[in-house]
C-alpha cells in the first residue's frame, strides 16, 4: 500500500489516492509491497493478530514430538541399542530418531494450518473474500497462508532443536542448518497442503489427510532406516517428500553432509514451487478473481 | 370383551418404559446416524492402528529383536507390541467418541437439545450414548483382533477375553470424559486431554517398552494409570500369562472408573440437560 498519504489520515474522500488505516501495524512501518509478494505480510499479520489470544493452544501442539522424542528415543532406544548412522558407522538409536523427529515436527507444524484452518477460511470464515476486496491478490493468499504455516512449522522446529541440543544429541556444528533446512520441509508441506485443501469438497474428505500424513510419519524413515524395507519399497519411500526431508536433517545434525543433499534440498523446494503455483491459480479459480 | 380391536391398549399408553428401553431408544438415534457417516470412520479406525502395529511392531521390532528381547519376556516385539496397540486403540476409541460428539450434542448439532423435548431423561440420554460408544469400541477392537489373529500374534486361549477386556478400557475412559465434556463451554480444553492426556499415555503406559525402562520415579505415576492396567491386562490374555490375582486388579481398576463415570455422569448430564 502505497504510503503517500501517512500523516493525513482524515484526507477528502475525493482524493484518488487509498486512505492510510489509522491504526499502527507492523507493516506499517515499512513498505513491504516493495518486494514481490510482500503485501502478503498483511495476511500474514492478521494471523499473528488472531492466534495472539490462543497462543497456549499453537505452543502446546510443541510438546507432541518432544513426548515421542523421549518415548521413542529414549525408551525403545534402550532396547535397539545402535543402528547404523549416515557415515555407516553405528550411533546410538536416539541420535539416529531425534533429526527424524524433528522433521516430523516441522511437517506437522505446517499440515494443520495448510489445510483444516486454510478450509476453514476459505469456505466458512469467507475470509479471503475480504482479503480479495483489498490490493492483495489470490497468489498473495497463497504465499501468505503458506509463509504463515512456515513460521508456525518453525515455531514447533525451533524448541525440539533446543531440547535435542539439551540432551546431547547433537554432535555436529552442521547441525546449524537444520533449522533452514527445517523450514524447507515446511514449506514443502504447506505448499502441498494449501494446493490440496483447494481441492476438498467437505470436512470428510479431510480423512485423506489423515491417511496421507500418518503412514508418512511412520514409514519416511523417521523410525528406522531404508534397509529394514524390501527393496521395491524402499524405493517409493524414498519418493516420499518426507523421506528428503529426514536425510537432510539427519545427515547433517549427525555431521555427514555430502553434496547429495542438495539435490534433495531442490526436490523439497521444487514440491513447494509447484504447490504454490498451483494453490494461487485454484484460489484465484474458486474465488471467481 | 367388546374393544378388542383397539391398536393400542391404553394399559400400554400409560406404561412409562422402563430405564432400559429408553437407554436403548437413545442409543437407536446414533446408530441412525452412524449409518449415514460410517465411512468417513473407516481410515482411523481400521488402518490407522495396522499402520502402528507395522511400523513399531515390524519395522522397529525388526531393529529390537536384533539387539535382544530378553527384557520383553523373550518374545518378538511385534508379539509384545500388538495387543498394546489393541489396547490404545480402545482407548483412542472411548476417547475420540465421548468428546467431540458429547460437546457438539451439547453446541453444535444440538442432538440432546432435541433428546430432552422427547420423554428421554438426561440420565437416559447418557447411558443410550454410552451405549454406542461401547459398540463403537467393540466393533474397532474386533477388526483388529481379526488382523491379529491373522498375523499369527495371539499366544493364547485366553485371548478369546481380549474383547471384552479392550471394551471394558475403553468404557473406563469414555464413561467419565463423556461425563466431563458435557459440563464444557468451549472445546480447547478437550485439545489439551489430547496433547498432555491420551498421547503421553499412549507413548509411557508400558505400551512400547516395558515400564523398567523408564526412570523409577516416573514408574508409580504410569502404574497408576488405567491405560496400563488395560496394556498388562491384554497382554497377559494374549500371551497367556494371566493370573487370577493380577487380572483382578487391572479390571476392577477399569470397572471402578466405568463406574465412578456412570455415576457422575448421571449427576452432570442432569445439571446440563434439565432447565
Amino acid at each position: 500500500m502505497s504510503n503517500g498519504m501517512s500523516g493525513r489520515p482524515e484526507a477528502e474522500e475525493t482524493s484518488a489516492g487509498p486512505v492510510e488505516p489509522r491504526v499502527r501495524s507492523i507493516s506499517d512501518a515499512f513498505d513491504f509491497s516493495a518486494f514481490p509478494g510482500g503485501r502478503g505480510l498483511r495476511l500474514i499479520e492478521r494471523h499473528a493478530r488472531f492466534y495472539r489470544r490462543m497462543w497456549l493452544v499453537v505452543a502446546s501442539g510443541a510438546a507432541e514430538p518432544l513426548f515421542y522424542l523421549l518415548s521413542v528415543g529414549v525408551g525403545i532406544g534402550g532396547l535397539i541399542g545402535t543402528v547404523t548412522g549416515p557415515t555407516g558407522h553405528p550411533v546410538p538409536y536416539r541420535e539416529f530418531v531425534a533429526p527424524g523427529l524433528l522433521a516430523v515436527s516441522a511437517l506437522n507444524g505446517a499440515l494443520n494450518d495448510s489445510t483444516f484452518n486454510v478450509y476453514g477460511r476459505l469456505k466458512f470464515e469467507k475470509l479471503y473474500d475480504a482479503v480479495l476486496a483489498t490490493p492483495l491478490t489470490a497468489g498473495d493468499v497463497a504465499l501468505s497462508e503458506i509463509g504463515w504455516a512456515v513460521l508456525r512449522g518453525i515455531l514447533y522446529a525451533v524448541p525440539f532443536l533446543i531440547v535435542m541440543a539439551a540432551m546431547g544429541l547433537i554432535v555436529s556444528p552442521w547441525a546449524l542448518l537444520a533449522l533452514p533446512g527445517a523450514a524447507l520441509v515446511s514449506f514443502a508441506t504447506a505448499a502441498a497442503g494449501v494446493a490440496l485443501t483447494t481441492y476438498m469438497k467437505s470436512w470428510q474428505d479431510f480423512e485423506y489427510v489423515v491417511l496421507v500424513s500418518v503412514p508418512l510419519f511412520l514409514f519416511s524413515g523417521t523410525f528406522f532406516p531404508l534397509s529394514v524395507y524390501p527393496h521395491l519399497i524402499g524405493v517409493i519411500v524414498e519418493w516420499t517428500p518426507l523421506y528428503q526431508g529426514v536425510v537432510i536433517l539427519r545427515d547433517l545434525v549427525l555431521g555427514a553432509p555430502t553434496w547429495a543433499l542438495l539435490w534433495r534440498a531442490a526436490y523439497l523446494a521444487a514440491v513447494g514451487a509447484l504447490g504454490l503455483a498451483v494453490a494461487g491459480r485454484r484460489i484465484a479459480r474458486l474465488l471467481l478473481v | 370383551m367388546v374393544t378388542t380391536a383397539r391398536p393400542v391398549s391404553p394399559a400400554a399408553l400409560d406404561r412409562v418404559p422402563g430405564t432400559l428401553d429408553l437407554s436403548v431408544r437413545a442409543f437407536r438415534c446414533w446408530l441412525v446416524m452412524y449409518r449415514r457417516t460410517w465411512r468417513s470412520s473407516i481410515w482411523s479406525s481400521v488402518f490407522g492402528p495396522l499402520f502402528y502395529l507395522g511400523a513399531m511392531g515390524y519395522g522397529l521390532g525388526s531393529l529390537v529383536d536384533a539387539h535382544g528381547t530378553a527384557s520383553l519376556g523373550g518374545v518378538p516385539y511385534v508379539v509384545f507390541v500388538g495387543p498394546a496397540v489393541l489396547a490404545v486403540q480402545a482407548m483412542n476409541t472411548g476417547l475420540s467418541n465421548s468428546m467431540f460428539p458429547v460437546f457438539g450434542a451439547v453446541h453444535w448439532n444440538r442432538v440432546y437439545v432435541a433428546a430432552r423435548a422427547s420423554m428421554l431423561r438426561p440420565a437416559d440420554i447418557y447411558r443410550g450414548h454410552l451405549l454406542f460408544m461401547t459398540m463403537r469400541i467393540a466393533m474397532n477392537a474386533a477388526c483388529f483382533l481379526v488382523f491379529l489373529a491373522a498375523f499369527g500374534l495371539i499366544r493364547s486361549w485366553w485371548a478369546v477375553l481380549l474383547l471384552p477386556a479392550s471394551v471394558l478400557l475403553g468404557l473406563a475412559f469414555a464413561a467419565p470424559v463423556a461425563a466431563w465434556a458435557v459440563t464444557m463451554e468451549t472445546h480447547t480444553p478437550m485439545n489439551y486431554l489430547i496433547r498432555f492426556g491420551s498421547i503421553p499415555l499412549m507413548l509411557f503406559s508400558g505400551t512400547f517398552f516395558p515400564l523398567s525402562r523408564l526412570p523409577g520415579w516416573l514408574r508409580p505415576i504410569a502404574y497408576a494409570t488405567p491405560l496400563w492396567h488395560g496394556v498388562a491386562l491384554c497382554r497377559s490374555l494374549c500371551l497367556g500369562t494371566v493370573t487370577a490375582g493380577s487380572a483382578a486388579i487391572h479390571v476392577g481398576y477399569l470397572a471402578a472408573l466405568t463406574a465412578i463415570g456412570l455415576w457422575a455422569g448421571a449427576r452432570t448430564y442432569r445439571r446440563r440437560l434439565y432447565v
